[in-house]
């Protein structure tokens, strides 16, 4: 440890900390600090903002607690027999549901153009990965108007439907089945005799697993957060995801003041669940599979 | 980078790869093929009224020929909305990448304490839908709710009005920012992470500093990274629709035909003319194609040339 290393711009009376203190890289770790502190500030704003009453809300100091938590949940709870937690459990189902059978289409599919070659295969990749560069509105609109054509519109199935392909996903799983899966062991299940589903069955899915969970955590994230699908599709209140519950919530808000409590307070809560799942399963972000980066 | 599939040993047909793609094939026809079909179809088509347009049989759709094209690359709104995401993408993707970027390389640098707490919380945001962002940045804006206008206020000073006039575009920015920096952070810093450390070593031998390093090796060596964020970022820029649409209750400054996506909702659903919507949508869709193709042309085959 005899080079200086600290370089990139440390105080000048850095030499004059005790060796413990000099040991820390000051600039990029004040840097990093600053970049928390505004990612952290709304997060911290709405946590404090959520025990206010509506009065306090406008009226007290934002960063100093209110005494209204209780009272906003109970009220968030009472509004239209407790519509927001419909709109909870319909976003757990759309994410949930939707997420699931995205990872499972993504494997398959990202297992097929990994470890096979034939004919069409680029072409075949190639197009589902233009379905990324298409505009959502300009999907959104032809796909209500054809559910529409079907009986579907409005329902579960509007949102479900359209959420389970994902350009992304097929890509993601398929740059980690090229990378996770040895050939010589889907040979070998080959010359034992399995058929071509078993040796996907048993063999690469197994291997596959940790790549799944990352599709299925950023497809959970994409429809949980997902605004402008259902905002599209659904006309019925009691069949809408959070997002769009909160907006029309907000819309209220513009006419009575109480409903910005409501909002508040529902914000807080609609992205706890995702916080949870974003801290409980953090070795799953795999993002370098995005970059490319797996190594076998 | 990645490795490449081994190449092929048996080349005989074999129907198990197109029976595995078979549900995505079906669902890209259904969701994605199908509907684009049908907003190319509806493009061309609008109502014809004949007579007074009154009683059953009076409207009927008809062949349009390129009018809907017509009347919509001549609208102005469109061009000026075009215009408005141009700003507001300007601002926005460099600073989110330049920050993204920045904040990767002091992840990646010597001695840096709570690394993990500050990847974490700049990461977080990503997982906050773009909605809650709105409404909780929207709220940061208002001056009767926001810490930051109290503060200021107790300082005897004003602060600026984001939610009127030009102070819009760094409003909706700022949220964009904040909600993409972390998720671009995280990529780059995983391809940093993927550099050999003898390169630095024998950079530093040679007397090469931190900042040295980190302009001539650690920023040309994640290129790739930065094209590809670049690319994403200015994808999902062209296509903003929520976080405007959300901030509206808040403010009178953004019109319902503030994003050209917004104006095409607004043609469909509130205008009641999916026509002339399907056209502008079918405008927007060859737009975004062709800066594509145009863009991963220019950058050649670096970003997505290891997959193939």
């Amino acid at each position: 440890m005899t080079q200086d290393a600290t370089g990139v711009s440390a105080p000048a009376s850095v030499s004059a900390l005790p060796a413990r203190l000099r040991r820390i890289g000051w600039a990029p770790t004040v840097g990093l600090l600053a970049g928390a502190v505004y990612c952290l500030i709304p997060v911290v704003w709405v946590l404090i903002a959520a025990t206010k009453s509506t009065a306090q809300l406008f009226s007290t100091f934002t960063l100093f607690p209110g005494s209204g938590l209780l009272s906003n949940l109970h009220d968030l709870s009472a509004y239209r027999n407790g519509e927001f937690w419909t709109w909870m459990l319909n976003s757990a189902f759309y994410a949930g549901v939707g997420a699931l059978l995205s990872a499972a289409v993504s494997g398959i599919s990202g297992y097929a153009l990994a470890k096979y070659r034939f004919a069409g295969r680029n072409a075949i990749f190639n197009t589902l990965l233009a379905g990324v560069l298409m505009p959502p509105v300009v999907l959104a609109i032809p796909q209500y108007l054809l559910m529409a054509k079907a009986g579907l519109a409005d329902s579960y199935w509007s949102v479900l439907l359209p959420s389970i392909l994902s350009p992304y996903g097929i890509y993601l799983a398929r740059i980690y089945a090229a990378g996770s899966i040895p050939d010589s062991l889907l040979e070998a299940s080959r010359i034992d005799g399995a058929s071509e589903w078993r040796t996907f069955r048993s063999v690469a899915l197994p291997m596959m697993a940790p790549g799944l969970v990352t599709v299925f955590l950023f497809q959970f994230v994409a429809i949980w957060n997902n605004f402008l699908l259902p905002f599209i599709m659904l006309g019925d209140d009691s069949k809408f995801p959070v997002t769009v519950g909160l907006f029309t919530l907000l819309k209220q808000g513009a006419q009575a003041p109480s409903a910005y409590t409501l909002v508040v307070t529902g914000s807080l809560i609609s992205v706890l669940p995702l916080i949870v799942l974003f801290l409980s399963l953090q070795r799953y972000w795999r993002l370098d599979l995005l970059s490319g980066a797996v190594k076998s | 980078m990645a490795t490449a599939a081994p190449p092929p040993r048996r080349r005989t047909f074999r129907p198990a790869p197109f029976g595995f793609l078979a549900p995505a094939i079906v669902l890209f026809a259904l969701t994605f093929a199908l509907p684009i079909g049908y907003a190319g179809y509806l493009s061309f088509r609008k109502i014809h009224i004949s007579g007074l347009g009154l009683g059953a049989g009076a409207r009927s759709e008809g062949w349009a020929g390129l009018s809907n094209y017509t009347s919509a690359l001549s609208d102005s709104e469109l061009l000026n909305g075009t215009l408005r995401v141009l700003v507001y993408g300007g601002m926005l993707v460099p600073i989110m990448l330049g920050l993204a970027l920045l904040f990767a390389l002091l992840l990646d640098a010597d001695k840096v304490r709570l690394r993990a707490f500050s990847r974490i919380a700049i990461f977080l945001p990503y997982a906050i839908p773009g909605v809650v962002a709105s409404l909780l940045w929207g709220f940061l804006y208002l001056p009767a709710t926001s810490p930051g206008y109290f503060l200021l206020g107790k300082l005897g000073m004003s602060g600026p009005q984001l939610l009127s006039g030009n102070g819009m575009y760094v409003a909706l920015a700022n949220i964009a920012v904040w909600g993409g920096t972390g998720f671009n952070m995280v990529v780059i810093y995983t391809s940093l992470r993927s550099i050999p450390a003898e390169i630095y070593e024998a950079a530093r031998i040679d007397g090469a500093s931190e900042l040295q390093i980190a302009l001539r090796i650690k920023i040309p060596m994640v290129l790739p990274s930065l094209v590809l964020t670049f690319f994403f970022s200015l994808i999902a820029t062209l296509q903003v629709f929520s976080e405007p649409t959300t901030l509206r209750p808040l403010t009178n400054g953004i019109s319902s035909t503030w994003s050209p996506l917004m104006k095409v909702y607004h043609d469909a659903f509130t205008q009641g003319d999916i026509y002339s919507a399907s056209a502008t949508s079918v405008v927007i869709a060859a737009v975004t194609l062709a800066i594509s193709f145009g863009f991963l042309k220019l950058v050649g085959s670096r970003a997505y040339g290891e997959q193939q």
